[in-house]
């Protein structure tokens, strides 16, 4: 028990934080069928910004706010690649990933670059305003209560997003673009508003991380993709037979089956294998959606 | 709209040239200097061989191919430059596949509601109108296939003829000037494609739209529509205006595409 309560505890509050990141990516993975690379560079954009803001004095809630659009400028630049230049999605993607990787280091350290900020002891979203108002017995489970209470409203955020005209719209663009041409809309706009989106979670997902650990690295991207792709597969072929539950929180609580196989491997695994077993678990994750889609047959008649 | 606009054909094409991979061993003309008018009110029936240019010139009318000398005009607005998209807020289109019409994923209601808000923005509002239910139930009796009770299910779940009538009734949703219907029976099974020729019959006349269509059914070309025009190499080889359609009969027509097809050497 001793054991146990910990673990699920880490897994649950690992899951809740990537989740955000996860309902992003299942907007352009899912929904734009787009396999976004750059939410590598994102979501250390996020957390990197996050770093720089609070080390300067920024309001933990207010980076919050900021990294949002940063996100979305950065998933805005994979678009535009790909709608305007015709650069391939994946191309796109590695494009904007790769070049975060010196705004990262600029935003850390500025033209000498740094690859590390930590700002213990500062105020972060987890240890000012109202969390020092929780009881004692409470106060140890902040990061918990917290991040789910983050990944909650952006879930609703966005399912209330993806039933409005413009999120029926996006939602028709991965589904059949001669559709969204025949309204009378650009597809490029929406796709570039769909990268936006997931992007911007992303970032969300990546301030929300560095603030709980107080430090920002612009090395934490690495294997993202890979995380939230696997989150968002495992989801949706696990909880995809449920009618009524939302894709969102499908991937959410794919993202927490990823986590907690995850983690307990990395109990008997020393912590180099961490990225090995990340890859070996996404690729069990596209055998299992893959067989699981053989067996019942295909999606749509 | 002006008079003089009135006066005018709904569509013209003028002195069209398009050539398919020019400057390359796989270089096709398709078109070198060809003109065509579509007047107000018709429902024109393409027929040709296959490379005739039917369905380039239904693709350049949409915009989906741009041309590479001459002028579109869709009433008295040059069209040529105009994208895609922006040509569809005034010309529908229904295609050969059923699948590219409506949305798999969505329901019929959501692929409804979204149609039928073409022409407005697509803001924040909730997608699914439902005050308009009733509305789109009474649209979806027209087809005739039950799909009124059925309008909470996903797209996916139709058969082809359900969802290329589905395509048939999102594409004339809103007011449109033209419709234009690229084979749109010809992936169906004899019975559906009968169906779903028949329903195009009827919302022409109860909506009032000029249509073309592109079949290679002959029977079709010749029972419905009222003007019937025969394509090939990229010219008109028969044009029987909208006054002489009815002395064409399927044998005339087969009679004039064996000897078109024996000059091609097909």
């Amino acid at each position: 028990m001793d054991l146990i309560l910990p673990l699920l505890k880490n897994i649950l509050e690992e899951a809740f934080i990537y989740g955000i990141m996860v309902i992003g990516v299942y907007v352009t993975y899912k929904i734009l069928d787009f396999p976004d690379l750059s939410v590598d560079g994102t979501f250390p954009l996020g957390a990197c910004l996050t770093a720089a803001l609070i080390t300067a004095g920024v309001n933990p809630w207010l980076v919050c706010i900021i990294v949002f659009p940063a996100g979305a400028g950065a998933g805005c630049i994979t678009g535009l690649l790909h709608v305007k230049l015709k650069v391939t999605d994946l191309l796109a993607g590695i494009i904007v990933m790769t070049g975060l990787w010196s705004v990262n280091l600029f935003v850390l350290g500025g033209i000498i670059g740094k690859s590390t900020l930590p700002f213990y002891n500062k105020p972060t979203i987890f240890t000012s305003g109202f969390m020092k108002l929780l009881p004692e017995g409470v106060y140890k489970y902040r990061v918990l209560i917290l991040s789910f209470v983050l990944v909650l409203v952006v879930k609703l955020l966005m399912d209330w997003f993806l039933r409005t005209k413009k999120g029926l719209l996006l939602r028709a663009v991965g589904d059949n673009r001669y559709f969204v041409t025949s309204m009378a809309q650009d597809q490029g706009k929406l796709k570039i508003m769909g990268l936006a989106l997931g992007n911007a979670c992303t970032a969300l997902s990546g301030c929300v991380l560095a603030q709980q650990s107080e430090s920002a690295s612009v090395t934490i991207g690495t294997g993202m993709v890979v995380q939230a792709l696997a989150g968002v597969i495992i989801g949706v072929s696990v909880f995809g037979r449920i009618r009524r539950m939302r894709s969102t929180t499908m991937a959410v609580l794919g993202m927490v089956i990823y986590k907690a196989v995850l983690l307990i491997a990395m109990l008997w695994l020393p912590s180099t294998f961490l990225k090995a077993a990340m890859a070996v678990l996404f690729v069990i994750a596209l055998l299992t959606d893959r067989m699981g889609k053989q067996k019942g047959g295909t999606e749509h008649v | 709209m002006s008079e003089a606009a009135k006066q005018l054909p709904l569509v013209r094409l003028e002195h069209i040239a398009k050539t398919f991979n020019a400057g390359t061993v796989s270089e096709m003309g398709v078109f070198d200097d060809f003109s065509f008018s579509i007047g107000e009110g018709e429902f024109i029936s393409v027929v040709g061989s296959n490379g005739s240019g039917k369905t380039t010139m239904l693709n350049l009318i949409c915009g989906t191919l741009s041309l590479d000398s001459g002028s579109i005009y869709l009433r008295d607005q040059d069209i040529t430059r105009m994208p895609e998209y922006l040509r569809a807020a005034r010309i529908g289109r229904v295609f050969q596949d059923p699948v590219k019409g409506t949305c798999p994923s969505l329901t019929i209601l959501e692929n409804l509601s979204l149609a039928d808000n073409k022409g407005k923005p697509y803001g924040l509002g909730i997608g699914v109108s439902r005050k308009r239910l009733d509305h789109y139930r009474a649209q979806l009796e027209l087809l005739r296939l039950g799909l009124e009770n059925k309008i909470h299910l996903p797209v996916g779940a139709l058969s082809g003829g359900q969802r290329q009538a589905l395509a048939l009734l999102i594409s004339t949703m809103t007011p449109i000037d033209l419709l234009v219907l690229d084979e749109h029976t010809a992936a169906l099974d004899p019975k559906s494609s009968e169906n779903v020729m028949d329903l195009t019959d009827r919302i022409v006349r109860e909506k009032g739209v000029t249509a073309i269509m592109v079949t290679h059914n002959l029977r079709f070309a010749v029972d419905y529509g009222t003007r019937l025009v025969m394509m090939d190499k990229g010219r008109c080889v028969l044009d029987s205006g909208p006054e002489g359609k009815a002395q064409y009969k399927i044998d005339d027509l087969l009679e004039i595409f064996n000897s078109i097809s024996i000059e091609c050497g097909n």
